[in-house]
């Protein structure tokens, strides 16, 4: 049993995971804290697993159910680094709120062991279980405030919605495996070659398929939950459900799409289309009529996996890089933009409103300028990181010959750089409305400044984490 | 090239390190250290640019102080600058109009001081940057990121509609910009480089030549800005702060104009050739239709501003009037003309249109009122100022003498080579232009004293004095001896036409 050691950072979150649980029912809340740094060790441990691995040939073991790969390594770690500063940034926001629990934490690594399961599956059975640990532990973590209405109907509409998809889901991997007669992702592939790619229940079960991955990502018109789910939940939960899932979501659409269905990949080319646009219009036009910024926030993710999905349909092996990268490069905005909105919320206080952003030049010149930094990256303007995420993305499409679709995202990135553009006005350009000085603590203060000026530095020189993301993908 | 400093990397990241430190030094009380660091950084930075003048080769039209570092493997993209006399000239008046902003907005801005000036500072960065940079996405970069300070000066330091004005003026640019980034994407993938040298050198057929001749246009003609893309200009211009204004109206107008001459004419000089008649025809319209508008215009800068507009109409003139020379005389010697013409034209109206604008501020400033109306008789009050106001207005309808005439004089001339009626039709805008520059003087200057805000003003103080004569000194310089502008350029526009004359179906 040489190749048990192939799980061994899962093996490793799982059992930390236990052990917290464990550990959190002998400590009081005064003692919470130890809960925190222990989730904390874990993450770090499970990077120093990950990154104990060689970078070289996939390993499959477990009956051909499970993988290691580069994809899979690179994807793990930055969720380990996006859990991480998650956690980071929550810590003083759930202890104002009286949220500090236990649960916040293990219910977060079982989140992440989720995704690093669904990362690593060879197998339609590995990846579902995955996908639901993961779902289940978002579920209860956007119920976790109890006493919040619209947090329990967020959590409540997910829940219907996201059980809706896995329903969806499995009712395509069950055609999947009725046509090729296997659960694993090879000999799906073999399956796929032999029946031809015009297979009448194939192509069935590829769209259930595509179904579910969409609404897990999020794309039109599968996006219904998306801004409600954002805005209902406590905005720890949030900048969770924003930043890592999307890695683990991105890896699905790999794992399914390319690793066992790329036979098929004329059709599911045309159906990423009609997501993509849509979710460019949807995303960029709705997030403009929005008041709340977790909202708006929701809406720019919508638009954001429709310039995602652009790499993956261009079929090609930088196409898979280029999409990696605006995955990750996603994930990294995501975080600094939900941290914004924790660092200026105090106890009784949200800052959700876009009002609340209002003047922020004046009372933090740094912060706003650190948000300044994060909204020219996600409107994709140079020099920051989300411009060459855009550019590698769009450069795919190119690529691919499909001239016109850039064409088209483009255009839908200009409605877009109106919203981004509209917060630098209101921290820029307005007085502020309340003058009261930006109350949080030091941790999440050097946090949210290094995530906004890896933005900017990774942006002067993004020549590494592209290279890192090409090389990943080509050594699978 | 004996010479070892990568001075072409100092001229863009001086200013723009130097910004940061002023940023930092000023958040707090310390206010007048950081007006000096600004105004320091932007004299050194100036200092440091003339050796690019000096240690130029004139019988080349070589890329010259060319730095060469790989940035972005994965996309070939290199850190890659170099100049050649078409853009070097261009950083130079980067620098030294940024001396004189730094200068203008002195006393004038009071509200958060230190980030106004760092503004200005890293926008010159950037500036320098588009001008010297010789990879088509480093270009890119520095074209879009110039976008962010210009957007936070005009919404912070702008005028009572400065909101709509930087939002118009960020999205349209943005607009334009997004379009040359596809056609850069596609025309990587079939040069397999960014590096603007390859694509001059890139053959293409003439579908793909007409769209992304078109996209260039899109992205060149809202910064130029060319009618009917022009409506973010007045916007812009009146809601900015004074500085905000000079360096849109001397140098952010060239880039689009520079754009034509490194992209356009020498990527796609086919489609350049096949489309030269929209060129002329909206650059005409810009001339003499945007000459009227400017008539009526009761609010200064707006006034200006049109005229900018229609002056920028004389330098795309310029530029795409060079094939119908060619086909008229069989030789590219006409055709030169025009465009160092156009050149010159870019040049000196850095000079007078910034001088402009300084104008007005320097009345802003005291009366707080841009309109016409507002005044009357300032000659009574501010002699010495109406002197110099005078003296750029006079400019600014191209007397000769002054560095308007030269480049206004020279495109009309080749022209003339071009066709009767297209010479007849610019000409006419010699009248238009003094009529409206004029008409403005003698509203605002002459006459009797219109008001007691006009009888109290006190005349321009040394500062003032000094920005000023700095300013006369150039316009009557290059009006009166332009031979040394011309002189750099002259190489590289040779070589430029070598390129257009060539098909590159």
């Amino acid at each position: 049993m040489s190749n048990m050691s192939v799980a061994l950072p899962e093996m490793f979150v799982l059992g930390m995971a236990c052990l917290i649980l464990l550990i959190d029912l002998f400590l009081t809340d005064k003692n919470r804290i130890i809960t925190y740094l222990l989730a904390q060790a874990t993450l770090v441990g499970a990077a120093i697993a990950s990154l104990g691995h060689q970078f070289g040939t996939p390993e499959i073991a477990y009956s051909g159910t499970f993988i290691r790969d580069g994809m899979g390594d690179v994807l793990k770690v930055f969720i380990y680094l996006s859990v991480f500063v998650v956690f980071l940034y929550s810590r003083s926001y759930l202890q104002a709120r009286n949220m500090f629990k236990g649960e916040f934490y293990v219910l977060g690594l079982f989140g992440v062991l989720g995704m690093m399961v669904m990362v690593s599956a060879h197998s339609l059975l590995t990846l579902y279980l995955g996908l639901e640990l993961l779902s289940l532990s978002m579920y209860a973590l956007v119920a976790m405030n109890r006493n919040s209405i619209s947090s329990s109907e967020a959590a409540m509409k997910y829940f219907i919605l996201g059980a809706l998809a896995s329903g969806m889901l499995l009712y395509g991997m069950s055609m999947l495996y009725g046509v090729t007669g296997s659960l694993e992702l090879a000999q799906i592939s073999r399956g796929v070659t032999e029946a031809g790619a015009d297979d009448m229940v194939l192509v069935f079960g590829l769209v259930f398929t595509v179904v579910g991955i969409a609404f897990k990502l999020g794309a039109v018109p599968f996006h219904m939950w998306v801004p409600d789910v954002y805005q209902g939940s406590p905005t720890a939960v949030t900048v969770y459900i924003g930043s890592a899932p999307k890695i683990a979501a991105f890896a699905m659409v790999m794992r399914l799409l390319v690793d066992g269905l790329e036979g098929l990949q004329e059709h599911w080319q045309g159906m990423l289309i009609i997501l993509v646009i849509l979710s460019l219009a949807l995303g960029n036009i709705t997030a403009i009529a929005q008041t709340n910024i977790k909202r708006m926030l929701a809406y720019s993710t919508i638009a954001h996996v429709g310039y995602l999905l652009l790499g993956v349909l261009s079929g090609t092996e930088s196409g898979y890089a280029s999409s990696m990268f605006y995955t990750i490069v996603y994930a990294l905005m995501s975080l600094g933009g939900f941290g914004m909105i924790m660092l200026l919320s105090r106890a009784g206080f949200e800052a959700d409103r876009l009002e609340d952003f209002k003047g922020l030049n004046e009372r933090s010149p740094w912060f706003a300028f650190m948000m300044l930094i994060l909204m020219f990256s996600m409107a994709g303007v140079p020099v920051f990181l989300g411009f060459w995420a855009k550019l590698s993305v769009l450069s795919a499409v190119v690529e691919a010959g499909m001239v016109w679709l850039a064409v088209v995202a483009v255009i839908f990135s200009i409605i877009g750089a109106f919203y981004y553009l509209r917060i630098v006005k209101l921290m820029y350009f307005d007085k502020p409305e309340d003058s009261s000085p930006i109350e949080s603590e030091i941790d999440v203060r050097i946090m949210l400044s290094a995530n906004s000026l890896a933005i900017l530095a990774l942006g002067m020189f993004p020549g590494a984490l592209m290279g890192l993301c090409v090389k990943a993908l080509a050594v699978t | 090239m004996s010479f070892e400093l990568p001075l072409l990397s100092l001229v863009v990241w001086t200013p723009i390190i130097g910004g940061l430190l002023v940023l930092a030094i000023g958040s707090g009380k310390h206010v007048l250290e950081a007006r000096v660091v600004a105004l320091l950084v932007a004299l050194f930075t100036f200092v440091i640019s003339i050796p690019l003048y000096v240690l130029f080769d004139t019988t080349t039209h070589q890329m010259q102080f060319v730095e060469l570092y790989p940035w972005i493997e994965r996309f070939n993209i290199n850190y890659h600058l170099g100049v050649d006399g078409i853009s070097m000239p261009l950083i130079i008046l980067t620098t030294f109009t940024t001396v004189l902003v730094v200068l203008a907005g002195w006393e004038v801005i009071q509200y958060k001081p230190a980030q106004y000036m760092a503004a200005f500072l890293i926008m010159e960065g950037l500036m320098n940057g588009v001008f010297a940079a010789l990879d088509g996405m480093l270009f890119y970069v520095f074209w879009e990121a110039l976008l962010i300070p210009m957007f936070v000066v005009i919404g912070i330091w702008g005028g009572p509609r400065r909101v709509y004005a930087t939002i118009k003026f960020f999205l349209y640019t943005f607009l334009g910009s997004v379009f040359m980034l596809v056609s850069l994407i596609y025309m990587y993938f079939q040069a397999d480089s960014f590096a603007i040298l390859d694509f001059h050198a890139l053959k293409l057929g003439m579908t793909a030549q007409i769209l992304i001749f078109l996209a260039f246009l899109l992205a060149f003609a809202v910064k130029v800005p060319m009618w009917p893309v022009h409506t973010w200009l007045p916007d812009a211009h009146v809601e900015a702060p004074t500085g905000g204004s000079v360096i849109l109206a001397a140098i952010m107008l060239k880039l689009g104009a520079y754009g034509f001459l490194r992209f356009s004419l020498p990527m796609v000089p086919d489609a350049s050739r096949e489309l030269d008649w929209l060129m002329i025809m909206l650059s005409l319209i810009a001339v003499v239709y945007i000459g009227f508008v400017a008539l009526v215009q009761k609010d200064m800068k707006k006034l200006v501003a049109y005229s900018s507009i229609s002056h920028m109409g004389f330098v795309t003139l310029g530029f795409f009037i060079a094939f119908t020379i060619f086909e008229n005389t069989g030789s590219w010697k006409g055709a030169a003309m025009g465009i160092e013409g156009g050149i010159v034209q870019m040049i000196s109206h850095g000079f007078i249109s910034g001088a402009m604008f300084l104008c007005i501020g320097v009345l802003y400033d005291r009366v707080h009122s841009r309109e016409i109306a507002a005044y009357g008789g300032v000659t009574n009050t501010m002699p010495a100022f109406a002197a110099f106001a005078v003296l750029f207005a006079m400019a600014n309808s191209g007397l000769p003498g002054t560095s308007g005439f030269v480049g206004e004089f020279m495109v009309i001339l080749s022209a003339f080579k071009a066709d009767f009626w297209i010479a007849f039709v610019a000409a006419l805008t010699l009248i238009v232009g003094a009529a409206y520059t004029l008409w403005m003087v003698k509203r605002v200057f002459f006459g009797e004293v219109a008001n007691d805000n006009v009888a109290k003003l006190k005349d321009i103080n040394a500062r003032e004095f000094v920005i000023l004569s700095t300013l006369a000194a150039a316009v009557l310089f290059f009006g009166i001896y332009p031979a040394p502008l011309l002189e750099v350029m002259g190489a590289s526009v040779q070589h430029l036409l070598e390129h257009i004359a060539q098909s590159k179906l």
